[in-house]
């Protein structure tokens, strides 16, 4: 017999599946729930869920492109949460990025080459973006204003003047802009991937991709985001070590808002073609349930949104039967189901007198 | 300007304020419990679906009140409990909370009464004179019922959180959670507590956004929950001032509507609807950083 006591050491494999294996076990419990609710039974909405999403090619064509925006507005949410940050204003960041990036990929001449026609594009719509955040970053690093309120606040404002840009200053007659130019539309998978055809995924996947792991080696091998990392950790102890906490605040909020008004590509050049109000609209809050999902991994961030990216699929596919918005609640079950699972899987099994206190929220600093 | 100073002016400034006033004195007992609440939004909506709801089914505005009330209440304690038992970040639980609301209600809204935008039209309550000049107005906002059980119940929260056994308790518990722990305060039931008190009465704002609009509609609650909260950041975590702010913002938004009458949708008339959102922006602006948020803010006892 062991003379230890108080060891029982759990298979350390286990642990980080746990989370995943529980919310996927409560995703389809609820949705059977939800289902039986409806007066469906409950494993035909599910059978129908997965033939319309992982059941063919099409409908794997379609969760790339539906998880494609969330991939952006995803890493938004993250880059700011890495710095303590609670950026929820990526839903105006996106719909105004859009709009900045599908107007000057109108005005483009028309045989511009497509590296120099998207980039502008690109750059357009994150430097909007990015300006949408300013507002916020400014207002949160000089004067300590929370973050959290002043963006939905940006998200109401931008609501009002995307209308009023889109009538009054742009003149548009339907609330739409003109097409792009032909060489800023980007590239369908389905020209690379015959068995694709129809789906709306475009290139701007692969590129989403490319961007959570870019932004993961900027957090954790440039300087600037090492810094990023601590002052999310430890505001005060980067203060007195000499760190222009500030500085880097307004920088990390501006990259989330710059990030956020990229997704531009997956709306309007890899889909679209151009903007219309309501383009992208719910990317910005499905991101943060990505972002709190994917937990700082850039793998599992397009993980999560892969996920999503198939319940707003799913949502499609069997809304004949269940309402679609039966997805979202899905999705907002999610967020609690693996948040409750990781606290649970980080705490010891036995409890044993705790040696060092529950690491403190957060959004503590934030909040006053 | 006749139609700016006006007793129609002061009607609908009360009118509005309703929702966010209950919203932003539920934010105070929730925050000074210790509790980041940003859910605030999601409490609004969930109460205003339910009370129209089982209006509907019952035919009683005065049920519907009830069951509005208590799924608020329930919702708020089921973000406590989140937080405090689960220990969960709480503003992912707002964050998450928002979301399960919004799109609960907009599900229940099919499931129920088979449209995406909005339920069939109740009764709710009619007291007063039937007049469309200023003086009925005001009558009419004065007596709903609505109206007086959260005039009551705002009036009522700065006594309590500052005279009461309560109150101490939860004024303790959000300082120094640790401390009243260690004098024998049972800070999570204390929290409990006041996330059920928060959530009824944020639960009358959004039961008196439904009712006034004599139906649901998906979304209604429209961000008046994060305004609110930042009527209490304004406010210092104040319940009377941050119903001041409320009253304040109120005016604004009366004073927007009563403008966009008299612009007549000439250009930039739609931009008179930024006025509300840009003067909480402002007022954010140079009011946050000298009021103090409560030390115990986001803290658990252990």
């Amino acid at each position: 017999m062991s003379a230890t006591p108080d060891e029982a050491p759990e298979p350390p494999v286990l642990r980080p599946l746990l989370p995943a294996l529980l919310a996927l076990f409560g995703i389809i419990l609820l949705l059977n729930l939800i289902s039986f609710a409806f007066g469906q039974a409950p494993l035909t909405t599910l059978r129908l869920a997965l033939a319309g999403t992982w059941g063919t090619p099409y409908g794997i064509g379609q969760v790339l492109f539906k998880s494609t925006p969330l991939i952006f507005t995803a890493l938004a949410f993250e880059i700011a949460l890495r710095s303590g940050l609670f950026n929820i204003g990526a839903e105006g960041q996106v719909a105004l990025g859009s709009l900045a990036g599908g107007v000057v990929g109108a005005h483009l001449p028309a045989g511009t080459p497509w590296p120099l026609a998207i980039t502008i594009c690109v750059l357009a719509a994150a430097l909007t973006g990015a300006g949408v955040a300013l507002i916020p970053a400014v207002m949160r690093a000089r004067l300590g204003v929370h973050e959290i309120i002043s963006t939905i606040m940006l998200n109401r404002i931008v609501e009002v003047l995307l209308p009023f840009l889109l009538v009054t200053v742009l003149g548009a007659a339907a609330l739409r802009t003109v097409e792009v130019v032909p060489g800023a539309a980007l590239l369908k998978l389905d020209a690379v991937f015959p068995a694709l055809r129809g789906s709306a995924a475009s290139v701007a996947f692969p590129l989403a991709v490319g961007l959570a792991f870019g932004v993961d080696a900027l957090l954790r091998r440039t300087r600037r985001g090492r810094e990023m990392r601590w002052i999310g950790i430890n505001a005060a102890a980067c203060r007195a070590e000499g760190i222009d906490v500030s500085r880097r605040l307004v920088q990390a909020m501006l990259l989330s808002g710059a990030i956020a008004g990229a997704a531009m590509v997956a709306t309007v050049l890899g889909y679209k073609g151009y903007y219309e109000l309501g383009l992208g609209a719910g990317a910005g809050f499905t991101g943060i349930a990505v972002a709190l999902l994917g937990r700082g991994h850039p793998l599992g961030i397009v993980i999560a949104a892969l996920l999503f990216g198939t319940l707003q699929q799913a949502g499609l596919a069997v809304n004949a039967r269940v309402p679609k918005e039966a997805m979202d609640v899905l999705a907002a079950a999610v967020i609690l189901l693996v948040a409750v699972a990781n606290r649970a899987a980080a705490k010891p099994l036995t409890q044993v007198t705790p040696v060092v206190a529950p690491p403190a929220p957060a959004s503590e600093e934030a909040a006053s | 300007m006749s139609s700016i100073f006006s007793l129609t002016m002061v009607a609908e400034t009360l009118r509005i304020a309703v929702p966010y006033a209950c919203a932003a004195v539920a934010g105070v007992w929730a925050e000074r419990s210790g509790i980041i609440q940003i859910g605030l939004e999601g409490i609004l909506l969930t109460s205003a679906f339910v009370s129209v709801a089982v209006a509907v089914a019952s035919g009683s505005a005065v049920l519907g009140l009830v069951a509005g009330v208590a799924a608020g209440a329930a919702f708020s304690l089921f973000h406590a409990v989140l937080v405090e038992r689960a220990r969960i970040d709480a503003v992912v639980s707002g964050i998450a909370l928002n979301l399960l609301a919004f799109a609960g209600t907009r599900m229940s809204l099919r499931g129920l009464f088979g449209s995406a935008s909005n339920s069939p039209s109740i009764e709710a309550f009619r007291f007063g004179p039937t007049g469309s000049r200023g003086v009925d107005l005001l009558a009419r906002v004065l007596l709903d019922p609505v109206t007086i059980l959260a005039v009551l119940a705002t009036a009522a929260t700065p006594f309590l959180l500052a005279r009461t056994r309560l109150g101490l308790r939860t004024r303790a518990a959000g300082e120094n959670p640790a401390a009243a722990a260690m004098s024998g305060v049972n800070v999570p039931r204390v929290r409990y507590t006041a996330l059920l008190i928060s959530g009824a009465i944020c639960a009358l704002g959004g039961v008196h956004l439904a009712f006034d609009q004599h139906r649901f509609e998906s979304g209604m609650s429209n961000g008046r929950g994060f305004i609110a909260l930042a009527a209490v950041v304004v406010s210092g975590w104040r319940a009377e001032r941050a119903v001041l702010a409320c009253l304040a913002f109120g005016a604004l938004e009366a004073l927007q509507i009563v403008l966009q009458d008299q612009a007549n949708r000439s250009a930039g008339a739609d931009l008179i609807q930024l006025l509300p959102y840009v003067a909480t922006l402002l007022v954010l602006g140079f009011a946050a950083g000298r009021a103090a948020a409560p030390r115990g803010l986001g803290k658990h006892a252990d």
